[in-house]
């Protein structure tokens, strides 16, 4: 246990909490960043060298850009919208932590006794890319289509839903028109 | 001293508090998107966690969980920001209050 992962845990853990406590939603956005940055320093740490890739690519190069955007796009990273929201905060954010913290409380005594667990040291040999690409092309071909079949699903979904009303008539009546 | 699994899942179950905590008290919604991505990484890190640390000498099955759960994870963020965008085109706002015409 290297003192890096506990520098690595602390950071990602204050940012977190900065994300959900922030005032300002672009910050929020900026702290989520760190966190999932700090997240894939963890996975590497774990020998999952793949998966921190993976984690900075999709999490720090989409999802977090895709949510500052968003952010960007419906200005709810005005000051006057911040105004509006702490004042419903102050009423109700009371017992969204509570229940967190008792949701927690009952996992964190399941962590505690995962401790008694039969443990490995190391496992017997780390998978290279090599190894997970085989193993996506072998044993997890099905879930791979699967997975292929959700994303897109997900980006012609997207696209419907965030589409212009009036634009969607205007396609539908040219569809009946034919 | 406390076998290493411990710490790597407290740090899974703290993360996971805290974005439950932010999805449960925020008022906007891209800010109740980041919780459950939050919690959704807090979900990959115990995945990971008990593929390197778990008793089975299985060499990549945790591992690919935690791929796909990723690749779950960005679809859904895709679709719920689009809702945000349709919800700010009818309403103005990002708020969920201005999102409660169906409420009981």
């Amino acid at each position: 246990m290297s003192p890096m992962i506990y520098f690595l845990s602390g950071v990602t853990l204050a940012s977190a909490v900065a994300a959900m406590t922030l005032r300002n939603p672009v910050h929020c956005a900026l702290a989520l960043v760190v966190t999932f940055t700090g997240l894939a320093g963890i996975y590497l740490g774990l020998g999952a060298q793949f998966l921190g890739l993976a984690q900075v690519v999709v999490y720090v190069g989409a999802v977090a850009i895709l949510l500052l955007f968003v952010l960007l796009v419906t200005r709810s990273g005005e000051a006057g919208d911040g105004d509006r929201e702490r004042d419903r905060v102050a009423e109700r954010s009371w017992w969204g932590w509570l229940i967190a913290l008792l949701v927690g409380a009952v996992l964190a005594v399941g962590a505690w006794s995962a401790g008694q667990l039969p443990q490995r040291a190391a496992p017997p040999e780390l998978p290279g890319v090599r190894d997970i690409g085989e193993a996506l092309m072998t044993d997890f071909a099905m879930p791979l289509q699967v997975v292929g079949l959700l994303l897109t699903a997900a980006m012609i979904g997207g696209a419907i839903i965030a589409l212009r009303e009036d634009r969607m008539r205007v396609a539908a009546e040219r569809e009946g028109r034919r | 001293m406390t076998p290493p699994i411990v710490p790597h899942l407290l740090l899974a179950v703290a993360l996971f508090t805290v974005g439950m905590a932010g999805a449960l008290s925020r008022r906007n919604a891209i800010l109740i998107l980041v919780g459950i991505e939050l919690m959704l990484n807090a979900a990959n890190l115990s995945f990971v966690t008990f593929w390197r640390f778990g008793p089975k000498p299985d060499p990549q099955t945790g591992l690919m969980f935690a791929l796909f759960s990723i690749a779950v994870a960005a679809a859904e963020a895709a679709v719920g920001l689009a809702l945000v965008i349709s919800l700010f085109r009818h309403r103005r706002t990002t708020s969920i209050d201005a999102a409660g015409t169906m409420k009981g």
